[in-house]
């Protein structure tokens, strides 16, 4: 195959991922609405559903109903795993297209294809362990908004690597911020819910109704948050590899300084210590739960706008991808 | 630290061990009685002050306070990443400047406040490991605490009958937790099994936490004894490693000269690959500068100097970091002398390499002549302007104005190369009155007026610019990172447990009563699910 079709292949794939993963949200979505059921089917179950989701979910009076959901359910899953495996496509497609091939972290295009892809992937993987089928909706709706970010503002043609990227160092340390990335973005996602459901439940418990159904489906706060930490715990070490051993080794081979407080160097950074923070907060009595979710929400915060965001702002970061750097 | 608040007794998490009263605690509470309310001595403010600075919550908040701090680093241009940056901004903000500066926002990363962030966290820290490096130490040695007297009461646990009896059962239990647990010597009439594990937890924690301060360490030993210089090299040219023979040099607080390690090297070729289609379209690659290089006596030794392959030579290290043209150029004065010549760098303005420059020729006769202006590797008219289409030196011109009179060389003062004082200098005008330009192509030679003399343009020689630096302590801090990962992977994924199996004769007199709890003590754990997977083993081995 041409490297023009390898790209070719690598757009559509792109293309095809897109309208998937939209599909699955919008199966997601028919997921979430029918478990708003009519009145009358509410009345059944909901009595028991506040107080005890785990006996809702496995209610058998809804019937056809549940069975409609848990249907829904599993058509999301399929159609999410067949998108992921077309974004791997487009990914695989971007590396070959390259003369010589490469690995698909060229540009910012490419850097957010990857990202997205590791929160699907990791998604799809760790959906049966963690029993994630209720951040479907929310996972593929950030996938999707992403992609389309990447598409529409940050696209680039394939282009050969610039020289300081041209380092097996790339791989290691790209391979792991990328994992990181993805695994910090599904915890802030459990820390949003986990902070969503708590309003939810302080507001239904103050109108002494049962909780919404479809929050019934996700997990109890306790075990949010214990999600929110575990998925953390393995990202932070992760990120910790990736931005204070890798990163700098490759920045001394490459520009001469392990650190030098350049404007990505600093949100990364930022962002190791606001997760630090979070790993204290868990640790330190009246911060468990609410302030540490906000504070794991600082975290992918920093995270994206270090991703996306401080380009913009800023001319002198030496990680202007695009930008050929030896110009002194 | 405060006096612990949370209610649950049995979790203890580090911090409340910190915040265990100590044995003065009774004491001091019987003193507070008889004085009046707000009066602390000196001590105890003291002791006050110090908890707060070593408290968990402190802790928290500088964490939280360094992130803040690291900010404006960030949008405001740095003078250590980028002086050019720093200077375009002043001549912008001419307003803001001063108050900046006041700030050290053009230097935050090292300036007193920045630093104040980073120590007291350090000193929270080192107040934070110490007690809890004893602890540690005491918790190692001593035994797995006995069970609480109600089992049944624990947040995690279960009870079952048993046709065994006790003394059988704890037997059973032994084996099963003996495997991966510390368990407690038992004492005569125990009537339970007592198993610890995942000591290493918190010897994960401390590593990490005490691998911080290595990190600091060694990064510090760079900023203080390290140095970072920067030199232009035409192809062609030796480099001695020297003070004198740098650019730029930026040494560090504790520098002495001696340091610097006694090599040379040279530049014997420079290429580079230009891409010369498909998007990347003129993007330069595959810098490779040849040379060869020499410590002392030694032999002369070769090596390919390329982006990401620095050269270490005798633990410095020598990094090729951008490239450039010299043109080179020949200037016969008056009498027909040749009294300057050879390579000048031009420095590039873009990725275009469309580049400026400067010649000064203060020996020449009958009057001094001073060149400033453009090279254009690949030159071509475009609408009437010239420009540069290309990096490579595909068409190399110059095209420079020429200057006479005083250019500033002979008053002593310093003087940049890469600039041209026409203050004290006149241009040369053309016989039309026009202003006499310098338009050359390589082999060209234009006769300027007034018998000033010639100007010729020999060829062009590529110069390379190589960083030059010493990091002592790099591999210490790096060090310092590898030990903190290992040390926060030790912490975040072991389980501190503890696990009680409790054996007595059922009230009802048949058989043998079974509790059995586990905790959990770091708070993350699924107990549950470990107390699942116990409870088969213990009954089946009780069979
Ligand atoms: C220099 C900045 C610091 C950083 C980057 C940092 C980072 C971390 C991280 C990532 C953890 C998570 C590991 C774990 O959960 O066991 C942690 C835990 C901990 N840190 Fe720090 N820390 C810092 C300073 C401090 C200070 C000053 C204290 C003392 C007040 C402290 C006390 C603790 C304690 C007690 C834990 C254990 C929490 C637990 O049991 O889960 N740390 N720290």
């Amino acid at each position: 195959m041409s490297n023009t079709a390898w790209e070719t292949l690598s757009n559509q794939a792109v293309a095809t991922a897109g309208i998937v993963y939209f599909l699955a949200l919008v199966v997601y979505l028919a997921e979430w609405a029918s478990l708003r059921q009519p009145a009358a089917d509410r009345e059944l179950v909901g009595v028991g559903g506040g107080a005890e989701p785990a006996a809702s979910a496995a209610a058998p009076a809804a019937g056809a109903p549940a069975a409609r959901t848990a249907f829904l359910g599993r058509l999301g899953i399929l159609l999410t795993a067949l998108a992921c495996a077309a974004h791997f496509v487009a990914l695989v497609g971007r590396g070959m297209a390259a003369d010589p091939n490469r690995v698909p972290w060229g540009n910012m295009y490419e850097f957010t294809l990857s990202g997205t892809f590791v929160v699907a992937l990791l998604y799809v993987v760790l959906y049966k362990k963690f029993a994630l089928g209720w951040m479907g909706p929310l996972v593929v709706g950030f996938v999707v908004a992403t992609l389309m970010v990447a598409v529409i503002w940050l696209y680039d043609a394939v282009a050969p690597l610039t020289e300081a990227l041209n380092s097996p160092w790339l791989v290691i340390h790209v391979i792991s911020a990328v994992i990181a990335t993805g695994a910090f973005t599904l915890g802030g996602i459990a820390s949003v819910m986990y902070l969503v459901r708590m309003r939810a439940e302080r507001r239904a418990a103050a109108a002494e109704r049962p909780l919404s159904r479809w929050l019934d489906r996700v997990p109890q706060l306790d075990a949010l948050d214990r999600l929110a930490y575990r998925v953390h715990a393995f990202a932070f070490p992760v990120w910790t590899f990736a931005v204070l051993i890798t990163g700098p080794i490759w920045a001394h081979e490459a520009w001469s300084r392990y650190w030098n407080w350049d404007p990505k160097e600093v949100w990364a950074f930022i962002t190791w210590v606001v997760y630090a923070g979070y790993l204290h907060a868990r640790a330190t009595a009246g911060w468990k739960g609410r302030k540490a979710a906000l504070l794991a929400l600082v975290g992918v915060a920093t995270l994206w706008f270090n991703f996306i965001g401080i380009n913009y702002f800023s001319t002198t970061s030496q990680h202007a991808y695009a930008a050929e750097r030896i110009v002194p | 630290m405060t006096t612990p608040r949370r209610p649950s007794p049995p979790l203890r998490s580090p911090e409340r061990r910190r915040g265990e009263p100590g044995p003065s605690g009774d004491s001091a509470a019987k003193r507070d009685s008889e004085r009046r309310p707000g009066e602390l001595t000196a001590r105890e403010l003291g002791r006050w002050t110090w908890r707060q600075i070593t408290s968990m919550r402190t802790a928290l908040l500088l964490l939280l306070l360094l992130a803040l701090a690291a900010i404006p680093g960030s949008v405001i241009p740095q003078a250590d990443v980028d002086s050019l940056a720093v200077t375009r901004w002043k001549d912008q903000h001419p307003k803001l400047t001063p108050i900046y500066q006041k700030l050290d926002l053009f230097s935050v990363y090292s300036s007193p406040w920045f630093s104040a962030v980073y120590l007291l966290l350090v000193l929270s820290l080192v107040g934070c490991i110490i007690p809890r490096l004893l602890v540690y130490y005491r918790a190692l040695r001593a035994q797995p605490p006995a069970a609480p007297r109600h089992l049944t009461r624990m947040p995690v646990q279960a009870s079952y009958t048993t046709e065994q009896a006790p003394a059988d059962v704890l037997e059973q239990a032994r084996g099963v937790l003996g495997r991966r647990h510390r368990l407690r010597a038992t004492g005569d009439g125990d009537d339970y099994v007592a198993a610890e594990r995942g000591y290493l937890r918190e010897a994960g924690n401390l590593v990490f936490h005490l691998s911080l301060l290595v990190v600091l360490a060694g990064v510090a030993m760079g900023s203080l004894w390290g140095y970072q210089g920067g030199v232009i090299l035409v192809q062609g040219t030796t480099f001695s490693n020297n003070l004198t023979q740098y650019d730029d040099f930026k040494p560090g607080g504790l520098f002495r000269q001696d340091q610097m390690k006694n090599f040379r090297f040279s530049v014997d070729d420079f290429s580079v690959d230009w891409l010369k289609s498909g998007p990347r379209f003129g993007q330069a690659r595959k810098f490779e500068a040849a040379l060869s290089y020499r410590t002392g006596d030694a032999e002369p030794r070769k090596y390919n100097l390329r982006v990401n392959h620095p050269l270490e030579i005798d633990g410095t290290d020598v990094f090729l970091i951008g490239h450039g043209y010299a043109p080179v150029i020949t200037i016969r004065d008056g009498s027909g002398q040749v009294v300057c010549t050879g390579p000048t760098p031009f420095l590039p303005r873009d990725a275009s390499f469309l580049s400026y420059g400067v010649v000064k020729c203060p020996t020449a006769k009958p009057g001094q002549i001073g060149l400033e202006g453009m090279f254009y590797p690949s030159f071509e008219m475009q609408n009437g302007n010239p420009v540069t289409v290309f990096g490579d030196d595909l068409n190399p011109t110059l095209s420079m104005l020429s200057y006479t009179g005083d250019l500033g060389l002979d008053d002593g003062r310093s003087q940049s190369v890469y600039v041209l004082d026409k203050a004290k200098a006149t241009p040369l005008k053309k016989a039309d009155g026009k202003p006499m330009r310098v338009d050359l192509q390589p082999g060209d030679t234009v006769e300027l007026p007034d018998g000033l003399g010639t100007v010729t343009f020999d060829r062009v020689d590529p110069w390379i610019r190589v960083q030059i630096s010493q990091t002592p302590g790099k591999g210490i801090a790096l060090l310092g990172v590898i030990l903190a990962l290992i040390g926060l992977c030790g912490s975040l994924f072991i389980r501190p447990r503890r696990v009680w199996v409790r054996a007595v004769p059922a009230e009802d007199g048949t058989g043998t009563r079974v509790e059995v709890a586990v905790l959990d003590r770091s708070g993350n754990g699924e107990t549950d699910e470990v107390l699942a997977r116990l409870l088969p083993q213990l009954k089946k081995e009780s069979q």
